[in-house]
Protein backbone atom coordinates (compact mmCIF):
# COMPACT_ATOMS: atom_id res chain seq x y z
CA UNK A 1 0.00 0.00 0.00
CA UNK A 2 0.92 3.56 -0.64
CA UNK A 3 0.18 6.74 1.10
CA UNK A 4 -3.24 8.72 -0.07
CA UNK A 5 -1.87 11.02 2.43
CA UNK A 6 1.15 12.20 4.31
CA UNK A 7 1.58 14.47 6.98
CA UNK A 8 4.83 15.51 8.21
CA UNK A 9 5.48 18.61 10.97
CA UNK A 10 1.83 20.03 11.24
CA UNK A 11 1.36 22.35 13.92
CA UNK A 12 -1.80 24.09 14.50
CA UNK A 13 -2.66 26.45 17.23
CA UNK A 14 -6.05 28.60 18.59
CA UNK A 15 -4.91 32.24 19.39
CA UNK A 16 -1.51 31.95 21.29
CA UNK A 17 -2.02 28.10 22.12
CA UNK A 18 -0.22 26.06 20.39
CA UNK A 19 -2.54 22.86 20.30
CA UNK A 20 -0.05 20.60 17.98
CA UNK A 21 3.53 20.79 18.00
CA UNK A 22 4.91 18.74 15.18
CA UNK A 23 2.40 15.97 14.24
CA UNK A 24 3.78 13.14 11.90
CA UNK A 25 1.62 10.76 10.56
CA UNK A 26 0.08 9.31 7.18
CA UNK A 27 -3.28 7.34 5.65
CA UNK A 28 -2.67 4.52 3.25
CA UNK A 29 -4.72 3.95 0.24
CA UNK A 30 -8.00 2.25 0.63
CA UNK A 31 -6.83 1.80 4.60
CA UNK A 32 -8.24 2.82 7.61
CA UNK A 33 -6.44 4.74 10.32
CA UNK A 34 -7.23 5.91 13.58
CA UNK A 35 -6.05 8.40 16.01
CA UNK A 36 -6.39 7.67 19.67
CA UNK A 37 -5.76 10.33 22.37
CA UNK A 38 -7.03 11.48 25.52
CA UNK A 39 -9.18 14.83 25.54
CA UNK A 40 -7.17 17.93 24.73
CA UNK A 41 -4.57 15.56 22.90
CA UNK A 42 -5.62 17.26 19.55
CA UNK A 43 -7.32 14.92 17.90
CA UNK A 44 -9.83 16.71 16.25
CA UNK A 45 -7.80 20.06 15.89
CA UNK A 46 -5.57 17.53 13.73
CA UNK A 47 -8.49 17.08 11.79
CA UNK A 48 -9.37 20.33 11.32
CA UNK A 49 -5.49 21.55 10.34
CA UNK A 50 -5.90 18.80 7.50
CA UNK A 51 -9.45 20.91 6.17
CA UNK A 52 -7.94 24.38 6.95
CA UNK A 53 -10.26 24.95 9.72
CA UNK A 54 -7.62 26.11 11.76
CA UNK A 55 -4.53 27.82 11.32
CA UNK A 56 -1.68 25.76 10.54
CA UNK A 57 1.97 25.07 9.82
CA UNK A 58 3.77 21.82 8.08
CA UNK A 59 3.46 19.74 5.32
CA UNK A 60 0.06 18.11 4.05
CA UNK A 61 0.44 15.97 0.48
CA UNK A 62 -2.69 14.36 -0.39
CA UNK A 63 -2.58 12.60 -3.33
CA UNK A 64 1.00 13.91 -4.40
CA UNK A 65 0.03 17.44 -4.07
CA UNK A 66 0.61 19.44 -1.26
CA UNK A 67 -2.51 20.92 0.26
CA UNK A 68 -1.60 22.97 3.31
CA UNK A 69 -2.21 26.46 2.09
CA UNK A 70 -5.39 25.46 0.39
CA UNK A 71 -8.57 26.96 1.63
CA UNK A 72 -11.20 24.38 3.57
CA UNK A 73 -12.99 24.39 0.28
CA UNK A 74 -9.88 23.85 -1.86
CA UNK A 75 -9.38 20.46 0.06
CA UNK A 76 -12.70 19.57 0.25
CA UNK A 77 -12.92 19.94 -3.35
CA UNK A 78 -9.66 17.51 -4.21
CA UNK A 79 -12.12 14.54 -2.40
CA UNK A 80 -11.96 14.74 1.43
CA UNK A 81 -14.52 14.66 2.73
CA UNK A 82 -14.80 15.54 7.33
CA UNK A 83 -17.68 14.50 8.96
CA UNK A 84 -16.81 16.94 12.38
CA UNK A 85 -17.68 16.94 15.86
CA UNK A 86 -21.08 18.12 16.42
CA UNK A 87 -22.02 16.45 13.19
CA UNK A 88 -22.44 20.21 11.06
CA UNK A 89 -25.76 19.29 9.42
CA UNK A 90 -28.28 21.87 7.72
CA UNK A 91 -30.54 21.97 10.73
CA UNK A 92 -33.14 24.15 8.66
CA UNK A 93 -32.76 22.01 5.82
CA UNK A 94 -34.23 18.92 4.72
CA UNK A 95 -32.96 15.84 4.75
CA UNK A 96 -33.00 15.50 0.67
CA UNK A 97 -30.87 18.86 0.45
CA UNK A 98 -28.35 17.83 2.90
CA UNK A 99 -27.42 15.40 0.70
CA UNK A 100 -27.31 17.44 -2.37
CA UNK A 101 -25.28 19.52 -0.54
CA UNK A 102 -22.99 17.08 0.05
CA UNK A 103 -22.64 16.74 -3.75
CA UNK A 104 -22.51 20.31 -4.65
CA UNK A 105 -18.85 20.05 -6.05
CA UNK A 106 -19.89 17.54 -8.87
CA UNK A 107 -21.78 17.80 -11.84
CA UNK A 108 -22.80 14.42 -12.70
CA UNK A 109 -26.38 14.57 -12.35
CA UNK A 110 -27.10 10.77 -13.00
CA UNK A 111 -24.25 9.98 -10.85
CA UNK A 112 -25.53 11.76 -7.64
CA UNK A 113 -28.79 10.19 -8.64
CA UNK A 114 -27.08 6.57 -8.36
CA UNK A 115 -25.51 7.61 -5.10
CA UNK A 116 -28.43 9.34 -2.92
CA UNK A 117 -30.23 5.99 -3.10
CA UNK A 118 -26.52 4.15 -2.15
CA UNK A 119 -26.65 6.11 0.79
CA UNK A 120 -30.13 5.04 1.06
CA UNK A 121 -29.53 1.84 1.49
CA UNK A 122 -26.88 1.87 3.35
CA UNK A 123 -29.14 4.14 6.02
CA UNK A 124 -32.86 3.25 5.09
CA UNK A 125 -33.91 5.20 8.03
CA UNK A 126 -33.02 8.33 6.06
CA UNK A 127 -35.11 7.50 3.31
CA UNK A 128 -38.19 7.95 4.99
CA UNK A 129 -37.48 11.19 6.99
CA UNK A 130 -36.11 12.21 3.40
CA UNK A 131 -38.33 15.45 3.56
CA UNK A 132 -38.24 16.48 7.30
CA UNK A 133 -35.99 18.85 8.89
CA UNK A 134 -32.30 17.31 9.85
CA UNK A 135 -32.29 19.56 12.71
CA UNK A 136 -35.72 17.18 14.33
CA UNK A 137 -33.74 13.60 13.57
CA UNK A 138 -32.23 11.83 16.60
CA UNK A 139 -28.57 11.98 17.10
CA UNK A 140 -28.34 9.05 15.42
CA UNK A 141 -29.87 9.39 12.31
CA UNK A 142 -27.85 13.00 12.44
CA UNK A 143 -24.98 11.41 12.23
CA UNK A 144 -25.92 8.36 9.83
CA UNK A 145 -26.81 11.52 7.39
CA UNK A 146 -23.28 13.50 8.34
CA UNK A 147 -22.36 9.97 7.25
CA UNK A 148 -24.54 9.94 3.74
CA UNK A 149 -23.50 13.38 3.38
CA UNK A 150 -19.74 12.69 3.51
CA UNK A 151 -20.05 9.81 1.15
CA UNK A 152 -22.16 11.94 -1.62
CA UNK A 153 -18.71 13.77 -2.25
CA UNK A 154 -17.34 10.04 -3.53
CA UNK A 155 -14.49 11.23 -1.50
CA UNK A 156 -10.98 9.63 -1.62
CA UNK A 157 -10.39 10.57 2.59
CA UNK A 158 -13.11 10.51 4.79
CA UNK A 159 -12.05 12.57 7.92
CA UNK A 160 -14.31 11.07 10.42
CA UNK A 161 -14.35 12.75 14.21
CA UNK A 162 -16.02 11.09 17.13
CA UNK A 163 -18.75 8.28 14.94
CA UNK A 164 -19.64 6.91 18.14
CA UNK A 165 -20.25 10.37 20.40
CA UNK A 166 -23.28 10.32 22.18
CA UNK A 167 -25.27 7.40 20.38
CA UNK A 168 -26.57 4.59 21.55
CA UNK A 169 -24.54 1.22 21.35
CA UNK A 170 -27.16 -0.11 18.93
CA UNK A 171 -26.63 2.64 16.52
CA UNK A 172 -22.66 2.76 16.82
CA UNK A 173 -22.55 -0.47 16.19
CA UNK A 174 -24.78 0.24 12.81
CA UNK A 175 -23.04 2.79 11.77
CA UNK A 176 -18.89 1.10 12.02
CA UNK A 177 -20.68 -1.47 10.32
CA UNK A 178 -21.52 0.65 7.71
CA UNK A 179 -17.53 1.77 8.03
CA UNK A 180 -16.61 -1.58 7.38
CA UNK A 181 -18.15 -2.28 4.36
CA UNK A 182 -17.23 1.26 3.37
CA UNK A 183 -13.46 -0.03 3.58
CA UNK A 184 -14.07 -3.25 1.72
CA UNK A 185 -16.15 -2.43 -0.79
CA UNK A 186 -14.75 0.63 -2.46
CA UNK A 187 -11.50 2.58 -2.49
CA UNK A 188 -11.81 5.09 0.30
CA UNK A 189 -9.75 5.59 3.23
CA UNK A 190 -10.40 6.98 6.14
CA UNK A 191 -8.83 8.56 9.27
CA UNK A 192 -10.62 8.47 12.38
CA UNK A 193 -10.77 10.23 15.49
CA UNK A 194 -12.55 7.81 18.29
CA UNK A 195 -12.91 7.60 22.12
CA UNK A 196 -13.95 4.22 22.01
CA UNK A 197 -10.27 2.95 21.10
CA UNK A 198 -11.75 -0.83 20.83
CA UNK A 199 -14.12 -0.46 18.08
CA UNK A 200 -12.18 1.51 16.19
CA UNK A 201 -8.98 -0.68 16.25
CA UNK A 202 -11.47 -3.29 15.46
CA UNK A 203 -11.72 -1.47 11.96
CA UNK A 204 -8.31 0.26 12.22
CA UNK A 205 -5.26 -0.94 10.16
CA UNK A 206 -3.11 1.29 11.50
CA UNK A 207 -2.81 3.53 14.68
CA UNK A 208 -1.35 6.83 16.33
CA UNK A 209 -1.57 7.66 19.83
CA UNK A 210 -1.47 11.68 20.24
CA UNK A 211 -0.38 12.99 23.38
CA UNK A 212 -0.43 17.27 23.89
CA UNK A 213 -0.71 17.69 20.31
CA UNK A 214 2.54 14.72 19.72
CA UNK A 215 2.91 11.63 18.25
CA UNK A 216 3.75 9.50 21.00
CA UNK A 217 2.77 5.59 19.09
CA UNK A 218 2.40 4.52 15.77
CA UNK A 219 1.55 0.95 14.95
CA UNK A 220 -1.09 -1.72 14.16
CA UNK A 221 -3.83 -2.51 16.26
CA UNK A 222 -2.10 -5.90 17.47
CA UNK A 223 0.99 -3.87 19.12
CA UNK A 224 -1.62 -1.97 20.93
CA UNK A 225 -3.24 -5.03 22.12
CA UNK A 226 -0.50 -6.84 22.73
CA UNK A 227 1.32 -3.38 24.92
CA UNK A 228 0.47 -3.92 28.42
CA UNK A 229 1.11 -0.09 29.19
CA UNK A 230 -0.88 1.19 26.37
CA UNK A 231 -3.67 -1.89 26.19
CA UNK A 232 -4.44 -0.17 30.15
CA UNK A 233 -4.49 3.41 29.10
CA UNK A 234 -5.92 3.44 25.84
CA UNK A 235 -8.60 -0.06 26.00
CA UNK A 236 -8.52 -0.16 29.58
CA UNK A 237 -8.14 -3.70 30.85
CA UNK B 1 -66.57 50.43 1.33
CA UNK B 2 -64.92 50.89 -1.88
CA UNK B 3 -62.92 53.28 -0.15
CA UNK B 4 -61.68 50.92 2.17
CA UNK B 5 -61.14 48.52 -0.73
CA UNK B 6 -59.01 50.99 -2.55
CA UNK B 7 -56.49 51.91 0.30
CA UNK B 8 -55.68 48.49 1.09
CA UNK B 9 -55.24 47.58 -2.30
CA UNK B 10 -53.27 50.53 -3.08
CA UNK B 11 -51.51 50.13 -0.16
CA UNK B 12 -50.60 46.33 -1.25
CA UNK B 13 -49.48 48.19 -3.80
CA UNK B 14 -46.39 50.15 -2.48
CA UNK B 15 -46.03 47.40 -0.13
CA UNK B 16 -44.66 45.27 -2.93
CA UNK B 17 -41.57 48.02 -2.80
CA UNK B 18 -41.56 47.88 0.67
CA UNK B 19 -41.26 44.23 0.16
CA UNK B 20 -38.60 44.27 -2.44
CA UNK B 21 -36.71 46.52 -0.03
CA UNK B 22 -37.21 44.30 3.27
CA UNK B 23 -36.25 41.37 0.94
CA UNK B 24 -33.25 43.22 -0.13
CA UNK B 25 -32.35 43.61 3.44
CA UNK B 26 -33.06 40.23 4.55
CA UNK B 27 -30.66 38.61 2.32
CA UNK B 28 -27.44 40.50 2.56
CA UNK B 29 -28.18 40.56 6.87
CA UNK B 30 -28.64 36.54 5.88
CA UNK B 31 -25.27 36.54 4.60
CA UNK B 32 -23.38 38.89 6.51
CA UNK B 33 -25.19 39.79 10.12
CA UNK B 34 -25.57 43.00 9.22
CA UNK B 35 -28.24 45.56 8.18
CA UNK B 36 -27.33 47.68 5.31
CA UNK B 37 -28.42 50.97 5.45
CA UNK B 38 -27.07 51.84 2.04
CA UNK B 39 -29.66 49.34 0.40
CA UNK B 40 -32.03 52.83 -0.35
CA UNK B 41 -29.12 54.70 -1.99
CA UNK B 42 -28.31 51.86 -3.93
CA UNK B 43 -31.29 51.32 -5.28
CA UNK B 44 -31.74 55.21 -5.92
CA UNK B 45 -28.21 55.14 -7.96
CA UNK B 46 -29.62 51.68 -9.85
CA UNK B 47 -32.81 54.05 -10.36
CA UNK B 48 -30.65 56.87 -12.10
CA UNK B 49 -28.54 54.62 -14.12
CA UNK B 50 -32.13 53.75 -15.69
CA UNK B 51 -32.84 57.20 -16.23
CA UNK B 52 -29.76 58.02 -17.79
CA UNK B 53 -30.28 54.50 -20.04
CA UNK B 54 -33.88 56.05 -21.33
CA UNK B 55 -32.25 59.76 -21.48
CA UNK B 56 -29.95 57.95 -24.28
CA UNK B 57 -33.06 56.77 -25.81
CA UNK B 58 -32.50 53.18 -25.15
CA UNK B 59 -36.04 51.12 -25.01
CA UNK B 60 -37.78 50.97 -21.43
CA UNK B 61 -37.95 46.97 -20.82
CA UNK B 62 -34.15 46.87 -22.38
CA UNK B 63 -32.74 49.78 -20.09
CA UNK B 64 -35.01 47.88 -16.86
CA UNK B 65 -33.36 44.65 -18.02
CA UNK B 66 -29.81 45.92 -18.35
CA UNK B 67 -30.19 48.38 -15.15
CA UNK B 68 -31.03 45.07 -12.82
CA UNK B 69 -27.84 43.19 -14.64
CA UNK B 70 -25.78 46.12 -14.36
CA UNK B 71 -27.06 46.56 -10.48
CA UNK B 72 -26.41 42.81 -9.97
CA UNK B 73 -22.13 43.22 -10.61
CA UNK B 74 -22.20 46.29 -8.84
CA UNK B 75 -23.89 44.85 -5.35
CA UNK B 76 -21.20 41.74 -6.53
CA UNK B 77 -18.44 44.27 -7.08
CA UNK B 78 -18.99 46.48 -3.31
CA UNK B 79 -18.99 42.88 -1.82
CA UNK B 80 -15.27 41.35 -3.32
CA UNK B 81 -14.10 45.45 -2.63
CA UNK B 82 -15.32 46.64 0.17
CA UNK B 83 -17.16 43.97 2.72
CA UNK B 84 -14.79 40.79 2.24
CA UNK B 85 -11.21 42.86 3.96
CA UNK B 86 -14.54 43.57 6.31
CA UNK B 87 -15.20 39.82 7.19
CA UNK B 88 -15.11 39.24 11.23
CA UNK B 89 -14.54 43.17 11.68
CA UNK B 90 -17.39 44.17 14.44
CA UNK B 91 -20.82 45.80 13.77
CA UNK B 92 -19.63 49.20 14.25
CA UNK B 93 -16.88 48.91 11.84
CA UNK B 94 -19.42 47.48 9.08
CA UNK B 95 -21.92 50.60 10.03
CA UNK B 96 -19.40 52.69 9.73
CA UNK B 97 -18.81 51.50 6.16
CA UNK B 98 -22.81 51.31 5.39
CA UNK B 99 -22.72 54.82 5.88
CA UNK B 100 -19.93 55.62 4.01
CA UNK B 101 -21.56 53.98 0.90
CA UNK B 102 -25.01 55.94 1.61
CA UNK B 103 -22.97 58.93 1.39
CA UNK B 104 -20.82 58.28 -1.67
CA UNK B 105 -24.16 56.78 -3.50
CA UNK B 106 -26.26 59.51 -2.25
CA UNK B 107 -23.61 62.20 -3.50
CA UNK B 108 -22.53 60.63 -6.52
CA UNK B 109 -26.13 60.44 -7.73
CA UNK B 110 -26.22 64.19 -7.13
CA UNK B 111 -23.04 64.88 -8.19
CA UNK B 112 -23.64 63.40 -11.63
CA UNK B 113 -27.28 63.96 -12.51
CA UNK B 114 -27.81 66.99 -10.08
CA UNK B 115 -30.28 67.08 -6.89
CA UNK B 116 -33.44 68.39 -8.72
CA UNK B 117 -36.28 65.82 -8.79
CA UNK B 118 -37.08 64.43 -12.07
CA UNK B 119 -40.13 62.72 -13.44
CA UNK B 120 -39.42 58.63 -14.31
CA UNK B 121 -41.81 57.26 -16.79
CA UNK B 122 -44.00 54.23 -16.09
CA UNK B 123 -44.17 51.63 -18.97
CA UNK B 124 -47.90 50.69 -17.56
CA UNK B 125 -49.14 54.48 -17.85
CA UNK B 126 -51.76 55.86 -15.32
CA UNK B 127 -55.36 54.88 -16.84
CA UNK B 128 -57.71 53.46 -13.80
CA UNK B 129 -58.92 50.32 -13.57
CA UNK B 130 -61.31 47.97 -11.74
CA UNK B 131 -63.55 50.02 -11.26
CA UNK B 132 -60.72 53.34 -10.21
CA UNK B 133 -59.50 51.03 -7.68
CA UNK B 134 -55.68 51.14 -8.85
CA UNK B 135 -54.32 52.80 -11.74
CA UNK B 136 -52.70 50.67 -14.18
CA UNK B 137 -48.62 51.76 -12.72
CA UNK B 138 -50.27 50.24 -9.27
CA UNK B 139 -51.42 47.21 -11.18
CA UNK B 140 -47.92 46.78 -12.62
CA UNK B 141 -45.47 47.14 -9.64
CA UNK B 142 -47.77 44.38 -7.89
CA UNK B 143 -47.73 41.79 -10.93
CA UNK B 144 -43.48 42.74 -11.30
CA UNK B 145 -43.12 42.28 -8.08
CA UNK B 146 -44.80 38.84 -8.48
CA UNK B 147 -42.82 37.96 -10.80
CA UNK B 148 -39.55 38.89 -9.37
CA UNK B 149 -40.38 36.91 -6.11
CA UNK B 150 -41.36 33.63 -7.65
CA UNK B 151 -38.01 33.61 -10.11
CA UNK B 152 -36.00 33.91 -6.45
CA UNK B 153 -38.30 31.30 -5.01
CA UNK B 154 -37.94 28.76 -7.69
CA UNK B 155 -34.24 29.95 -7.77
CA UNK B 156 -33.53 29.51 -3.95
CA UNK B 157 -35.44 26.07 -4.02
CA UNK B 158 -34.91 24.40 -7.14
CA UNK B 159 -31.30 25.02 -8.31
CA UNK B 160 -28.46 23.88 -6.77
CA UNK B 161 -26.63 27.33 -6.69
CA UNK B 162 -29.85 28.35 -4.51
CA UNK B 163 -29.30 26.00 -2.32
CA UNK B 164 -25.86 26.12 -2.08
CA UNK B 165 -26.61 29.66 -1.65
CA UNK B 166 -28.99 28.96 1.64
CA UNK B 167 -26.80 26.45 2.57
CA UNK B 168 -24.05 29.28 3.26
CA UNK B 169 -26.38 31.26 4.66
CA UNK B 170 -27.26 29.05 7.38
CA UNK B 171 -24.25 27.56 8.93
CA UNK B 172 -20.70 28.73 6.54
CA UNK B 173 -18.78 26.15 8.15
CA UNK B 174 -20.36 23.33 7.34
CA UNK B 175 -21.13 24.39 3.73
CA UNK B 176 -17.10 25.29 3.32
CA UNK B 177 -16.93 21.31 4.27
CA UNK B 178 -18.56 20.16 1.30
CA UNK B 179 -16.92 22.36 -0.75
CA UNK B 180 -19.19 25.88 -1.38
CA UNK B 181 -16.99 28.59 -2.03
CA UNK B 182 -18.78 30.54 0.73
CA UNK B 183 -17.25 34.19 -0.23
CA UNK B 184 -18.40 34.04 -3.58
CA UNK B 185 -22.26 33.12 -2.38
CA UNK B 186 -22.19 36.42 -0.27
CA UNK B 187 -21.13 38.42 -3.09
CA UNK B 188 -23.76 36.68 -5.17
CA UNK B 189 -26.53 37.75 -2.36
CA UNK B 190 -24.72 41.01 -2.66
CA UNK B 191 -25.61 41.29 -6.11
CA UNK B 192 -28.99 39.64 -5.86
CA UNK B 193 -29.95 42.00 -3.19
CA UNK B 194 -29.03 45.05 -5.46
CA UNK B 195 -30.81 43.62 -8.15
CA UNK B 196 -33.93 43.71 -6.09
CA UNK B 197 -33.40 47.12 -5.13
CA UNK B 198 -32.85 48.24 -8.60
CA UNK B 199 -36.05 47.25 -9.60
CA UNK B 200 -38.03 48.59 -6.43
CA UNK B 201 -36.45 51.85 -7.43
CA UNK B 202 -37.17 51.90 -11.09
CA UNK B 203 -41.14 50.75 -10.05
CA UNK B 204 -41.58 53.71 -7.33
CA UNK B 205 -39.25 56.27 -9.15
CA UNK B 206 -42.83 57.13 -11.30
CA UNK B 207 -45.14 57.89 -7.82
CA UNK B 208 -42.27 59.77 -5.72
CA UNK B 209 -40.17 61.40 -8.44
CA UNK B 210 -36.42 60.64 -8.74
CA UNK B 211 -33.74 62.66 -6.78
CA UNK B 212 -30.85 61.28 -4.55
CA UNK B 213 -33.20 60.94 -1.21
CA UNK B 214 -35.73 59.01 -2.88
CA UNK B 215 -35.07 56.17 -1.22
CA UNK B 216 -34.94 57.34 2.32
CA UNK B 217 -38.31 56.66 3.43
CA UNK B 218 -38.97 53.60 1.69
CA UNK B 219 -35.89 51.76 2.98
CA UNK B 220 -37.03 53.03 6.49
CA UNK B 221 -40.50 51.11 5.66
CA UNK B 222 -38.43 47.96 4.32
CA UNK B 223 -36.69 48.24 7.68
CA UNK B 224 -39.96 47.65 8.98
CA UNK B 225 -41.10 45.44 7.06
CA UNK B 226 -37.76 43.12 7.64
CA UNK B 227 -38.09 43.55 11.30
CA UNK B 228 -42.13 42.80 11.48
CA UNK B 229 -41.50 39.82 9.09
CA UNK B 230 -38.13 38.80 10.89
CA UNK B 231 -34.93 39.11 9.70
CA UNK B 232 -34.24 35.78 9.59
CA UNK B 233 -36.86 34.80 7.24
CA UNK B 234 -37.33 36.19 3.19
CA UNK B 235 -40.88 35.15 3.42
CA UNK B 236 -41.29 37.12 6.14
CA UNK B 237 -39.77 40.30 4.92
CA UNK B 238 -41.81 40.05 1.92
CA UNK B 239 -45.33 39.33 4.10
CA UNK B 240 -43.83 42.20 6.90
CA UNK B 241 -43.00 45.00 4.02
CA UNK B 242 -46.86 44.17 2.23
CA UNK B 243 -48.35 44.78 5.82
CA UNK B 244 -46.77 47.92 6.37
CA UNK B 245 -47.65 49.14 2.96
CA UNK B 246 -51.45 48.56 3.75
CA UNK B 247 -51.21 49.89 7.55
CA UNK B 248 -49.51 52.84 6.19
CA UNK B 249 -52.11 53.71 3.84
CA UNK B 250 -54.81 52.69 5.90
CA UNK B 251 -53.73 54.76 9.28
CA UNK B 252 -53.15 57.65 6.94
CA UNK B 253 -56.88 57.72 5.82
CA UNK B 254 -58.94 56.59 8.90
CA UNK B 255 -56.40 57.55 11.80
CA UNK B 256 -57.04 61.88 11.54
CA UNK B 257 -54.20 62.81 13.53
CA UNK B 258 -51.96 60.47 11.44
CA UNK B 259 -52.48 62.26 7.84
CA UNK B 260 -49.90 62.27 5.50
CA UNK B 261 -47.34 63.86 7.70
CA UNK B 262 -46.98 61.27 10.27
CA UNK B 263 -46.72 58.04 8.09
CA UNK B 264 -43.18 57.58 8.50
CA UNK B 265 -43.85 57.16 12.32
CA UNK B 266 -45.43 54.69 12.06
CA UNK B 267 -43.25 52.57 10.21
CA UNK B 268 -40.40 53.69 13.54
CA UNK B 269 -43.48 52.79 15.84
CA UNK B 270 -43.87 49.16 14.57
CA UNK B 271 -40.02 48.76 14.49
CA UNK B 272 -39.84 49.62 18.08
CA UNK B 273 -43.19 47.68 18.89
CA UNK B 274 -41.90 44.37 17.20
CA UNK B 275 -38.53 44.20 19.04
CA UNK B 276 -40.23 45.18 22.09
CA UNK B 277 -42.52 41.98 21.81
CA UNK B 278 -41.12 39.92 19.42
CA UNK B 279 -37.94 40.36 18.47
CA UNK B 280 -37.60 37.44 16.36
CA UNK B 281 -40.38 38.95 14.20
CA UNK B 282 -43.71 37.37 12.65
CA UNK B 283 -41.70 34.77 10.72
CA UNK B 284 -38.62 34.74 12.66
CA UNK B 285 -36.30 31.02 12.62
CA UNK B 286 -38.35 28.57 13.51
CA UNK B 287 -36.57 25.85 13.75
CA UNK B 288 -37.19 22.68 15.17
CA UNK B 289 -34.36 21.70 17.21
CA UNK B 290 -34.20 18.10 19.23
CA UNK B 291 -31.71 17.89 22.42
Amino acid sequence: MTALLSVKGLTASYGDGQVLSGVDFEVQRGGVTVLLGANGAGKTTTLRALCGMVRRSGDIVLDGAPIQNLSTEGVVRLGVAHVPDGRGTFAQLTVDENLQLGSITRRDRRGIGEDVERCFTYFPVLKERRGQQAGTLSGGEQQMLAVARALMLRPKLMLLDEPSFGLAPMIVKQIFAIFRTLSESTSVSMLIVEQNAALALELADHAYLLETGRVVFSGRPDDIRNDPTLRRSYLGY
Amino acid sequence: MELLLQQILSGLATGTIYACMALAVVMIYQAIGHLNFAQGEMATFSTFVAWQLLAWGVPYWAAFVLTIALSFVAGVLIERVVFRPLHGAPALSHIVVFIALLAIFNNGAGFIWDFTIKSFPSPFGQTTMFGSMLNAHQAGMIVCTLVMLVLLYLFFSRTRLGLAMRAAAANPESARLVGIRVGWMIALGWGLASAIGAVAGMLIAPIIFLEPNMMLGVLLYGFAGAVLGGLTSPVGAVVGGLVVGVVENLAGTYVPVVGSELKLTIALSLIILVLIFKPSGLFGRAVAKRV
